[in-house]
């Protein structure tokens, strides 16, 4: 006989320790079953984009580097090719390879906290994240020798980048190169074949390509749905068009292959890392920029990354001011947030957690 | 292979054809310039061309990347930029609204899904809100937050 139940309506969040950061959703259970879902966020708002209008140029390096904050190379890289299309600079070599570099590092630093998370939503109590974290620690530690800062970097300019890498930042990579390899091997061996996370998570939530690519869905979350759409390969910057990699894809669009996509992506920013370190010349790191730049009236930029959470752009438009007239983010992670209804309706509240955080969400970059 | 900015002149011509009195001459900005890289279209048939857009065979745009709003102070520009995965190319359409109150596009939420928030968030920040979209409320304030905080006179 079926039991009759009557809906219940919960608030999970704003203050949860599975939601990434200050976000809500308000859920209405049939028991366990989720009956609807409605995202709510905004709680993290700082209106980047008004402050940006307030600035110059230079000083909004130090905005983005807030917003997606687990992956702030990433962010300024996006930036500075937006106002380089805007100004019109040429960036020299050597600080087209530091990027990508740094780019790439900052990606592997963001898929292991991708995966740490992850798996702390499944369950795993602490273990799997400490293991990701020891190596980010490490990335980390490269980005202070580089630039001073761990987490708001502002390494990137317009133009190139702040510094030169010192002499000993090499061999410190190589060395972190050489234990990643077995340290990630070991987070691999913890978890890919695990049959607790497999059985968790293989056929749930999943997102099927064409409602994927319709809802503006991009990175990491849309390969592992079948499409092998990468930013990198499609429109290469920076130094990307010399690299050699591959984009690993899936088809099942579950939270597994959402999963597996990040775990193997980090291969291959560690190939490209590799081939950065092969290729890199001596030469200049910045080009010649004054401190105001002041792009012509009028001249409007897409500056458009593949960035570890999706497609990640600004939208600058200038009036010949000394700051942008008008500054649009492109958010990867608030766009991916729009199938949350469809991945959740009909599934647990168990499996609502782990798909949140299969979807590596930045409250940071949702809210702006 | 490296995908392909589609020029306004490539898209007047195939937009023209597709759909009737949708163009608009390209408005010249505030400072006196103006650029091929856009297609220009009537406020009151966003929905017709962006429908059209997506269903040509030979323009496929089936990605919508994103969608911005910029205040001109006496009026509003409104840019969508758009990719074909298929096809492998990129387009910016965009479209203009004049005055500052009760403005109000068509929505293309039911083309693409990706529309939802990006629509919602214009609303919220630029004050422009769209007719067809199915939740048209804040999404980042609060309900009951007096103006919109991204317009030029809001300080």
């Amino acid at each position: 006989m079926p039991i009759q139940t009557e809906p219940m309506t919960v608030n999970i969040g704003p203050q949860h320790p599975s939601t990434h950061g200050v976000f809500r959703l308000r859920v209405t259970f049939d028991g366990e079953e989720i009956l609807e879902v409605e995202p709510i966020f905004g709680y993290l708002h700082r209106g980047t984009e008004k402050l940006a209008e307030e600035r110059n140029y230079t000083q909004i390096v130090t905005l983005t580097d807030r917003l997606d904050y687990v992956s702030s190379m990433i962010n300024n890289q996006a930036y500075c090719l937006a106002v380089e299309e805007l100004a019109g600079v040429e960036v020299p070599q050597r600080a087209k390879y530091l990027r990508t570099l740094t780019a790439e590092l900052q990606r592997v630093a963001s898929h292991l906290m991708g995966i740490g998370f992850f798996l702390q939503d499944l369950g795993t109590l602490g273990t799997p994240l400490m293991y990701a974290f020891r190596s980010r620690e490490k990335i980390l530690d490269l980005f202070e020798m580089l630039c001073g800062a761990r987490i708001t970097v502002s390494y990137m300019r317009p133009g190139g980048v702040f510094f030169d890498a010192p002499e000993d930042f090499w061999p410190a990579l190589e060395q972190f190169l050489e234990d990643f390899e077995t340290e990630y091997a070991e987070i691999e061996q913890l978890i890919l074949e695990n049959e607790i996370v497999m059985v968790r998570t293989r056929g749930v939530s999943i997102l099927p390509l064409d409602m994927a690519i319709n809802a503006s869905v991009s990175g990491p979350v849309l390969r592992a749905s079948g499409s092998d759409w990468d930013w990198r390969k499609k429109a290469p910057y920076d130094a990307y068009d010399r690299m050699e990699f591959d984009v690993p894809t899936a088809t099942g669009g579950d939270n597994y292959d959402r999963f597996w996509v990040r775990i193997q992506e980090i291969h291959q920013s560690i190939r490209i890392v590799k081939q950065c370190i092969e290729q890199i010349e001596p030469g200049p790191t910045r080009a010649n920029v004054p401190l105001i730049i002041r792009p012509k009236p009028g001249a409007e930029a897409y500056g458009r990354v593949e960035a570890s959470k999706g497609e990640l752009a600004f939208y600058l438009v200038s009036d010949g001011g000394i700051s942008p007239y008008r500054m649009k983010v492109r958010s990867p992670s608030l766009i991916n947030l729009t199938v949350t209804e469809h991945l959740l309706v009909g599934w647990k509240l168990a499996d609502m957690i782990v798909t949140l955080g299969s979807l590596d969400i930045n409250m940071g970059e949702v809210d702006r | 292979m490296v995908v392909l900015k589609l020029s306004g002149e490539d898209l007047t011509e195939k937009v023209g054809a597709g759909v009737p009195d949708s163009l608009a001459s390209a408005f010249e900005k505030p400072t006196g310039q103006t650029s091929n890289d856009e297609l220009w279209i009537k406020s009151s048939r966003v929905a017709d061309v962006a429908s059209f857009l997506k269903s040509d065979t030979g323009l496929d745009f089936n990605f919508l990347n994103s969608i911005s709003a910029v205040d001109y102070i006496n009026h509003f520009e409104v840019v969508y930029h758009l990719t074909s995965m298929n096809k492998e190319h990129t387009a910016i359409i965009k479209t203009r609204l004049d005055g500052r109150e009760e403005l109000s596009l068509p929505s293309v939420y039911h083309l693409w899904r990706g529309a939802d928030f990006q629509e919602r968030e214009i609303w919220d920040l630029m004050g422009i809100s769209f007719t067809g979209h199915p939740n048209m409320k804040r999404i980042m304030l609060w309900e009951g937050f007096d103006g919109h905080p991204l317009r030029k006179d809001y300080l």
